[in-house]
């Protein structure tokens, strides 16, 4: 297999090195994402992971920082988010500081300059200290690029930005390097892995798009969930384990407003533990129900059809469900 | 570049998915990372540099399984040429018969695959090529030279003469036979596409009062799509930063902290306004059909126009949003044409339902769309409430599905609401009703 990897990132050699790696960590992953992130390194790209909220997306992020001991940067997008939050800002308050004390030291500075001319050269020379990295504020964007052992870079949500933004991302994406025009540029020695994530509240630029891998991580089957919740939780029983599963695996075929996500599973997986349940009963699940959805509406919707569901998981035979998937 | 992916990107192409050059780049890069000797590897790598959207992830699968199932995966391809380097030489050379009568399905396949290229059939768009791309990879395969062997047994008029050129026959029509499937297998991947988009283009252009139960679905595909497409659109930034007009009184308060020294500047923004839209249909007869797609279409826009309100009437006007917002689309329609399609039309009174129960909806935001052919039995069409809602109202958007020939003949009364319509149009297929649509985002700028 012929491999140009990034260097920086050297216990990525394949897709079976990755998928341990991240298991290693607690990431259960598929052979789509390792093979998405494999990519990413091989071919400097960033990937650009959609699916609905609670499936590890973000958390692929996070995984990838500890498991290769790289710091992890995030960049919360927002409206409204722009360069200055994104990339650097300049520290006014330090500059200010810094422009009164120049005021105050004036004669001292200018000194026994006799021209005028000579004597704004001299403060000239100041200017450029003014606008130096010492007053630089670095953001998440210009931090992943000065990380000389390399990096995992989180844009988050990047859906929720505007266009602009995107647009503007698109350069530091594209040469993983940052230009503050009173310095110069900022070229990563080690370029950033870069994770996008997005819950599509918006449908992205095709330029965003093309520039990126792109991942769809939807919900886990079962055998997967089955493994994201061992990980998560200690001393679950098989049997616990399988029905609680097949109970969430066929409440999201359900119509329903917000399906369940691994993090409500595991949550859930949680919550019966510690009420000591060992297999899933009607009872318990009644009273727990609020752990796993989140609208009054979808517990009522569930509770409905409890009796039936709980029979089926614990049955021990997958779940056909009765409803059509949306 | 790497032919076959080259070749398998111009079917992803024909199918609607997207492909620019440097995302080909990227995939032929990939596979170079990765390699070809695991499919399923070399299928996942290529999925996340070409498929970008679930739809596409979608179309992508079944099409790569669909090119490569006929296909060497080059890697593959070299092995197998060490195997049986007389495949390889295959085409023109070999001789059909002998190949058909050694029962060697390794090379025959590798002869097809051979031919199938030197016959360009990678090329065909349409269904109707199929028999002569088929014939065309029979001519390559040796066709010729069969015809003349079949010729000559014929002229033997012999009893072996007549039983060789059975035997000829049959197996003509084998190779044939396995021809027309290969080539079937490759319309299936370039053609079909192509012939679905060509289909779709007409579809969108045709007229909405000619369209049959049958293509209901893909209508409805359709004004998803021009939906999608609008929303895009339309849903770009609200705030529009207006660099050139110092905000004094927020730069003050952003720089109290520095002794008011304006470091932190702050212009004045100018807030998009979100588009608010109110719907009239006319619901009776031959219009409903219109209202149909019209509905669809605003509805499916719920995201980007969340401040929608959309009523149908016959004669008494009656608010449809709820059923939009509780029932399937189909069953919607069907009550609202139940609730509100009986009757015979009299716009006057509809206006004047709109006047006494949901005028404050009309404001200098709203755009107020009448969807309808204006025939109001003689009644009085009230054009003085029509007046004051345009006055009210930031446009008003009449769209007429009669052609405009017709307008002002009998009890038509658009010549008389027309004075305060801000537009009227004409509105007969959907490319129709997405112009009139944009046309009412692009006024919110």
């Amino acid at each position: 297999m012929t491999q140009t990897l990034l260097t920086g990132y050297e216990p990525m050699t394949s897709i079976d090195a990755i998928t341990s790696g991240l298991e290693s960590v607690g990431y259960i992953s598929t052979r789509q994402i390792s093979t998405a992130v494999f990519l990413a390194l091989g071919l400097r790209k960033p990937i650009l992971i959609e699916g609905p909220a609670g499936v590890g997306k973000t958390d692929l992020a996070a995984s990838l920082s500890r498991w290769l001991d790289v710091p992890l940067l995030r960049l919360q997008c927002y409206e409204g988010l722009d360069e200055g939050k994104a990339l650097y800002e300049w520290k006014y308050g330090k500059q200010l500081l810094y422009t009164q004390l120049l005021k105050e030291k004036l004669n001292e500075v200018v000194g026994d300059e006799q021209s005028l001319e000579s004597s704004l050269g001299k403060l000239g020379s100041f200017e450029d200290l003014f606008f130096s990295e010492q007053f630089l504020e670095a953001r998440p964007l210009l931090t992943a690029m000065r990380q000389a052992a390399g990096s995992v870079l989180l844009v988050d949500e990047i859906d929720k930005s505007d266009e602009e933004f995107e647009a503007f991302l698109l350069e530091v994406l594209s040469d993983y390097q940052v230009t503050v025009p009173e310095i110069g540029t900022i070229k990563a020695n080690v370029p950033p892995i870069v994770i996008l994530t997005s819950n599509n509240v918006r449908e992205l630029g095709d330029a965003l798009k093309r520039r990126c891998l792109h991942l769809h991580i939807g919900f886990p089957d079962h055998k997967r969930e089955q493994r994201i919740v061992q990980a998560r939780v200690d001393g679950i029983s098989e049997d616990l384990l399988n029905q609680l599963v097949s109970f969430v695996q066929s409440v999201r075929d359900m119509d329903i407003k917000k399906r369940p996500s691994i993090a409500e599973t595991v949550d859930w997986a949680k919550t019966l533990l510690l009420l000591h349940a060992n297999a899933l009963d009607e009872a318990f699940v009644r009273d727990t129900l609020n752990v796993l959805l989140k609208h009054e509406s979808d517990i009522a919707a569930v509770s409905g059809d409890v009796p039936k569901l709980v029979r089926q998981a614990t049955d021990g035979k997958p779940a056909l469900s009765g409803h059509m998937a949306r | 570049m790497d032919r076959q992916i080259t070749s398998f990107i111009r079917a992803l192409r024909a199918s609607d998915v997207r492909v620019s050059t440097g995302e080909a780049l990227d995939a032929t890069r990939a596979v170079s990372v990765t390699g070809y000797s695991d499919r399923t590897l070399m299928k996942d790598a290529l999925r996340c540099t070409l498929a970008k959207s679930p739809e596409e992830k979608i179309t992508f699968d079944d099409l790569f399984d669909a090119f490569f199932a006929s296909r060497d995966i080059p890697g593959e391809a070299a092995q197998q040429d060490s195997d049986a380097p007389d495949a390889a030489s295959g085409g023109q050379d070999t001789d059909p018969v002998a190949l058909m009568e050694s029962g060697d399905e390794a090379a025959l396949a590798a002869a097809l695959e051979q031919a199938a290229d030197a016959a360009d059939i990678d090329d065909i768009r349409f269904s109707t090529q199929i028999a002569y791309y088929a014939q065309q990879m029979v001519r390559q395969m040796g066709g010729d030279q069969l015809q003349q062997r079949l010729m000559q047994a014929f002229e033997a008029r012999s009893e072996e003469g007549d039983a060789e050129a059975e035997r000829l026959i049959e197996l003509r029509r084998d190779l044939t036979m396995r021809a027309r499937e290969r080539v079937q297998r490759s319309y299936d991947i370039f053609g079909k596409g192509e012939t679905e988009q060509f289909r779709n283009e007409f579809a969108e252009s045709k007229k909405l009062s000619a369209i049959e139960l049958g293509d209901m679905a893909r209508m409805k595909i359709l004004v998803a799509r021009i939906a999608k497409r609008l929303a895009v659109k339309h849903s770009r930034r609200r705030r529009k930063k207006n660099r050139g007009q110092l905000d004094v009184r927020r730069t003050m308060r952003a720089n109290a902290g520095v002794d008011g020294v304006p470091f932190n500047v702050v212009w004045r923004q100018k807030r998009r306004e979100r588009p608010k839209i109110v719907v009239v249909c006319d619901v009776s007869g031959s219009v409903a059909r219109y209202v149909r797609f019209l509905l669809l279409l605003l509805w499916s826009m719920k995201d980007v126009v969340p401040d929608l309100h959309a009523f149908a009437f016959s004669n008494k006007l009656v608010s449809v949003d709820g059923f939009l917002e509780d029932l399937p689309f189909d069953q919607a329609m069907d009550t609202i044409l139940r609730e509100a399609g009986m009757g015979s039309t009299d716009y006057g009174q509809a206006l004047a339902d709109l006047k006494r129960e949901h005028e404050a909806l009309i404001d200098r935001r709203t755009t107020l769309i009448i969807l309808g052919d204006g025939r109001s039995n003689y009644d009085d069409p009230r054009t003085d409430l029509f007046r004051d809602f345009a006055a009210r109202a930031k446009r008003t958007i009449w769209l007429n599905p009669e052609p405009m020939a017709a307008w002002g003949s009998g009890d038509s009364e658009i010549p008389r609401y027309r004075p305060y319509c801000s537009t009227l149009s004409h509105v007969a297929t959907l490319k129709d009703l997405e112009r009139a649509v944009d046309d009412v985002l692009s006024a919110y700028g």
